[in-house]
């Protein structure tokens, strides 16, 4: 592992850290504001994730293909139970949890591209469809069909393209990981932050009323400065891990907004409560849903030696 | 010891898989005595309420089950005896008094989980109550009765499936309910009824 590594986990924690210090000042000054209380809870939810991360890179290829199956796990629990399945789905839902979800993880553990990259899609989707109709129950067919296949590709093959970055031939792939996931969260952050601090002209306020035009500029354009001062974790010259922390970073804005007109149809503010001061494991994923598949496969057309 | 390690694994893995979050609406969660009373959907119900309970408040509640179902085979035997110490009550009882086992526990000081439509219905909505909780809040008046939504259970394992699949499952626990003197069966049991119904989650 490049020496970066102990780099970048080290300025989390020391960042997170600052951030404790911080909320525990807030906290002393106005005892009795809620999004203080908010603030604090996010920074502490903050602490699980990063050490949860940081150790299962540390501890190799097994912890961190672990780490993600258990994230899908999570995320597509939450996805499944928002949604309008019914007993006739059982069949359809033990098919996306003890089938589908722990061989799209093998598959990443063997390396096997050519079916991890259809498993789901071609084989999963058809399968669901069958399932489902096997149960004769029509009412909603579409609607509950769409609910599973929709769970499975956006909480299982979609989440699984972050470790899957392991499989490619590009020298130190584990940083690649490190690079997609802090861009994301990065990004979702300073778009909140931009948004907080100059957010005049709402983008989009009947989907997400919160989200501005300046919070979506700075985020973005920020997460970009930061991708390029990753260049040396990345096998991209600085121009490149710009441009990547780019796509990423807006991908990651269109999957917020994806993800957030399906809660609005579903009425629910968040997927669950499951990490405190966030939400659920979705509304943290969320981003990742949408940038880690393409960056994965850019990097492998581009950066990939055979 | 072997009891204790079974029970603790089954609380664990039902704790992982579906979450069995317990949400106290009006009511606490201390461990006096009291009768919680719940929708039934799924023949998980028993297994979920058991495990959303935290610990002291499980140890001294023991769910009221149907005789004809958690005696059949050594499985379902041993876990309704040695893990949820269950009292059983037989739907085609020959007893005068059907209910007096449910009766001898409350005596002996113990909590009941208690579901009042006597058998799964088809999940999502109530169905009529049977007139056994009535009975109960008449024998017992000082014995709080404790109305509880078991949400998603008849998602996570319908009716004639064996498996059971992941989906979040909360419970929640709504304000006590006492039988007041002079009030008819009809209304108590609307009284219940309405209870349950409103801490269904939206």
């Amino acid at each position: 592992m490049k020496i970066e590594v102990y780099w970048i986990l080290g300025s989390l924690l020391a960042a997170v850290s600052l951030a404790s210090l911080i909320g525990y000042v807030l906290k002393r000054r106005q005892p009795a504001n809620p999004s203080i209380d908010n603030l604090n809870a996010r920074i502490r939810s903050w602490w699980v994730l990063i050490l949860l991360g940081g150790g299962a890179l540390l501890a190799g290829r097994i912890a961190i293909i672990l780490l993600f199956a258990f994230i899908s796990f999570l995320a597509l629990r939450e996805f499944v139970t928002q949604t309008p399945v019914r007993p006739a789905d059982h069949s359809a839902l033990f098919i996306c949890f003890f089938l589908a979800l722990p061989v799209q993880y093998v598959l990443v553990g063997v390396g096997w591209y050519g079916l991890f990259s259809i498993f789901i899609p071609v084989y999963c989707f058809l399968a669901l469809a069958v399932a489902a109709a096997l149960f004769t129950d029509t009412e909603r067919f579409l609607e509950r069909t769409a609910a599973t296949q929709w769970g499975l590709i956006l909480c299982v093959y979609c989440i699984s393209h972050i470790p899957a970055l392991m499989t490619l031939h590009i020298p130190d792939s584990p940083l690649l990981m490190v690079f997609v996931v802090l861009i994301a969260q990065v990004s979702d952050i300073l778009q909140y932050v931009w948004g907080k601090l100059i957010g005049r002209h709402p983008l989009v306020p009947t989907l997400s009323p919160k989200k501005t035009v300046e919070g979506l500029v700075g985020g973005v354009l920020s997460a970009t400065v930061f991708g390029a001062l990753l260049w040396r974790i990345t096998p991209f010259t600085i121009w490149q891990a710009g441009g990547m922390a780019f796509l990423i970073a807006i991908l990651g804005f269109l999957g917020g907004l994806v993800m957030s007109a399906i809660k609005r149809d579903r009425g629910i503010k968040d997927w669950s409560q499951l990490i405190e001061g966030h939400g659920g494991m979705l509304d943290r994923m969320d981003s990742l849903c949408f940038s880690a598949p393409v960056f994965f496969h850019l990097t492998r057309y581009f950066f990939s030696q055979p | 010891m072997i009891a204790t390690f079974i029970e603790w694994l089954l609380i664990a893995s039902v704790r992982f898989l579906v979450r069995a979050q317990p949400r106290w609406q009006g009511s606490a969660d201390n461990s006096t005595q009291r009768i919680y009373v719940a929708n039934h959907s799924s023949h998980l119900d028993v297994v979920l309420l058991f495990a959303t309970l935290p610990a002291p408040l499980r140890r001294r509640t023991r769910p009221v089950a149907a005789a004809e179902y958690w005696t059949k085979g050594p499985v379902r035997r041993y876990l309704i005896h040695s893990i949820f110490r269950g009292v059983l009550v037989g739907r085609e009882s020959t007893r005068l008094n059907p209910l007096e086992p449910v009766a001898c526990a409350l005596r002996q000081g113990d909590s009941l989980i208690f579901f009042p439509e006597g058998t799964r219905g088809p999940g999502g909505i109530l169905q009529l109550l049977k007139p056994g909780i009535f009975h109960l809040a008449r024998w017992f008046p000082d014995i709080d009765i404790i109305p509880a939504w078991i949400d998603n259970s008849y998602r996570i394992l319908p009716k004639g499936f064996a498996i059971p699949v992941p989906l979040l499952c909360s419970i929640t626990f709504g304000a006590p309910l006492r039988w007041k003197e002079g009030q008819r069966q009809d209304e108590f049991l609307a009284e219940v009824r309405e209870a349950l119904q409103a801490l269904r989650p939206k």
